[in-house]
């Protein structure tokens, strides 16, 4: 499913540390390598605070690594200028998961919508209303709604409105980070669903941040386990709920609450709390919660290992050396 | 113990926000409210509580709490019942805590309004609380500020008060929205474990479908103010009879769903 020549984005050894109080440092992203795929879901999963938001604010550029690389096309986007950065935005936009804090109140719909292609001259004045309209529809939104201001609509209205904003460059990846997690859950399964339909139509590759596992598995192609800034493991969208081998995977899926699940059976989950991103341990990020902590996790830091295709899992306990 | 008959709430003159809302709850048991946003599901533990916000008023219907009605309540009767017999945990316990006082200061605060205890008693009895959470290390959480704990671990802080007095009805607004997964899967097995222990019922009031189901001995579904579905949870789960709870259902995102790619 995955071919090499496919890969569009590229990010290699990423590690972004940020200063803390009393000279400390906080490693927000520890080394981190994942590739997109041309046309492909990437889903990155886990708990707040472990860096996944971090992680694509590098991918969009709005941070810069510490170390590492990222290369769009066989292009180093460190190495951009500042023009190159800001023409290079029309290959990559971003829906953030609050629409109402990411549009200027006082606009109208039509300007908010037309104001990416305006400020990259690729828009003319008389062209907004056609442009508005047609950006409008894709999203399934009435075309009367370019009058309305953002206020006048609902959470899901909006978040269309954003994600038809973030198109209207058409970019070849779209990056959504927490796009539905404040919205309904039927309003939230529609969006998926426009979402699916716009990657098939226009064959871009999404980025979706999410703590959903539920949710990001029913539409991913792959998908990524974030655990305080390291990922612990990558694997194919399809495969989560019977493959998925990393005890915190594990526990994430322990702790889904299914309506079909049986009332009467205890739910199993991690006890105590992740450790303060600050005091990383040495060895295995996960080792305080992990029931198979051994020896070796204390001291070694585990890396990604392959065992199938597409899946790759960074725990000594399941891949022994 | 507790019944809620035909009640209709209105925010100033616009349209009920909600209509005919019925409800009567035994000791021990575990109510959920389910809905989308703005279907008026806050608003029914609201008017329990006697808190409707800004112009929001009781415009009919009864609600009986042990027989006694409780609109009617004077502002002295409320305080007597509310923090002791009734209490209330919010969706961002952390917000409802002054961000520049200690956990301990409000807390022995609390706990001294609401009974006769020394403020030494009240310490210790705010500590007791917070280890029967779980909380690790609870002087050293009653001497830090808000901004200092986790967000669930905030979220204990405010369950652990709210279930101080050992109230008779706990009432929680959307208790778990915003924590991570994993915390979630605990503060839901301890407010089942307050439950066994105290007999407490509760009252829930969540977007998470499967959350709800797995707390309820009894399901509401509301839509637009309106009660759709009623009915003990597998009656609701298994034969839902209005098309959104239908809908609902099929929307919950699940493991061996449906994929769409």
């Amino acid at each position: 499913m995955f071919n090499k020549e496919d890969i569009i984005l590229k990010t290699e050894h990423i590690v972004k540390q940020f200063p803390a109080s009393g000279g400390r440092i906080l490693t927000a992203c520890h080394d981190i390598s994942l590739n997109v795929y041309k046309g492909k879901t990437l889903g990155i999963v886990g708990e707040s605070g472990c860096g996944k938001s971090t992680f694509v604010r590098m991918l969009t550029q709005m941070d810069v690594p510490t170390s590492g690389s990222i290369t769009y096309r066989d292009k180093d986007m460190l190495a951009f200028s500042k023009r190159e950065t800001w023409l290079n935005r029309q290959n990559m936009q971003m829906v953030f998961q609050d629409p109402l804090a990411s549009f200027n109140p006082r606009m109208k719909i039509i300007d908010i919508l037309t104001e990416p292609l305006m400020n990259f001259g690729r828009l003319k004045k008389s062209e907004k209303e056609v442009k508005a309209k047609e950006l409008l529809e894709m999203v399934e939104l009435p075309a009367d709604f370019m009058y309305r201001y953002p206020h006048n609509m609902s959470g899901g209205q909006r978040q269309r409105v954003g994600i038809a904003r973030a198109l209207s460059l058409e970019p070849e990846i779209l990056v959504c980070d927490e796009a539905t997690s404040a919205l309904d859950v039927s309003i939230q399964k529609s969006m998926i669903e426009l979402l699916v339909r716009l990657q098939r139509e226009k064959n871009i590759s999404i980025v979706f941040i999410c703590h959903d596992l539920a949710l990001i598995q029913s539409f991913a192609h792959q998908i990524a386990v974030m655990y305080l800034g390291h990922i612990v493991e990558v694997i194919p969208g399809g495969a989560v709920g019977k493959e998925a081998k990393h005890p915190y995977t594990q526990a994430l899926l322990g702790a889904l609450f299914s309506i079909h699940m049986d009332p009467t059976k205890k739910i199993e989950s991690i006890e105590s709390e992740a450790p303060s991103p600050l005091e990383v341990p040495k060895g295995c990020p996960f080792q305080n919660r992990c029931e198979y902590c051994m020896e070796k996790c204390k001291t070694e830091k585990p890396v990604l290992k392959e065992i199938g295709e597409g899946h790759e899992v960074a725990c000594y306990h399941i891949c022994p050396e | 113990m507790m019944e809620i008959k035909d009640l209709t709430v209105q925010y100033g003159k616009a349209k009920p926000t909600i209509e005919h809302f019925n409800l009567s709850m035994k000791k021990g048991e575990i109510i959920s409210v389910v809905g989308e946003s703005g279907s008026g599901k806050t608003t029914v533990i609201r008017a329990v509580l006697g808190a409707l916000p800004g112009a929001g008023k009781v415009t009919a219907g009864t609600i009986s709490f042990h027989g006694e009605p409780l609109l009617t309540k004077q502002k002295e009767e409320w305080r007597k019942i509310r923090g002791t017999k009734m209490s209330m945990i919010f969706q961002d316990c952390g917000g409802t805590l002054n961000p520049i006082r200690k956990i301990g200061q409000q807390y022995v605060e609390y706990i001294i309004t609401h009974s006769k205890m020394s403020r030494e008693e009240a310490w210790q009895k705010g500590r007791q609380m917070l280890e029967k959470m779980r909380l690790p290390d609870s002087e050293n959480i009653m001497k830090s500020y808000p901004h200092q704990l986790s967000g669930g671990m905030r979220q204990r802080v405010g369950i652990a008060m709210a279930m101080t007095f050992q109230p008779e009805l706990l009432l929680a607004d959307e208790p778990t929205s915003a924590l991570d997964v994993t915390t979630q899967a605990q503060i839901v097995r301890q407010m089942m474990e307050l439950r066994d222990q105290y007999e407490t019922s509760i009252i829930i009031v969540t977007h998470n479908l499967g959350v709800a189901a797995y707390m309820a001995d009894k399901l509401i579904v509301m839509q637009h103010g309106k009660v759709v579905d009623q009915g003990t949870r597998d009656e609701v789960m298994s034969n839902p009879t209005s098309e959104y709870t239908k809908e609902l259902l099929r929307s919950v995102p699940e493991m061996e769903g449906p994929r769409f790619v």
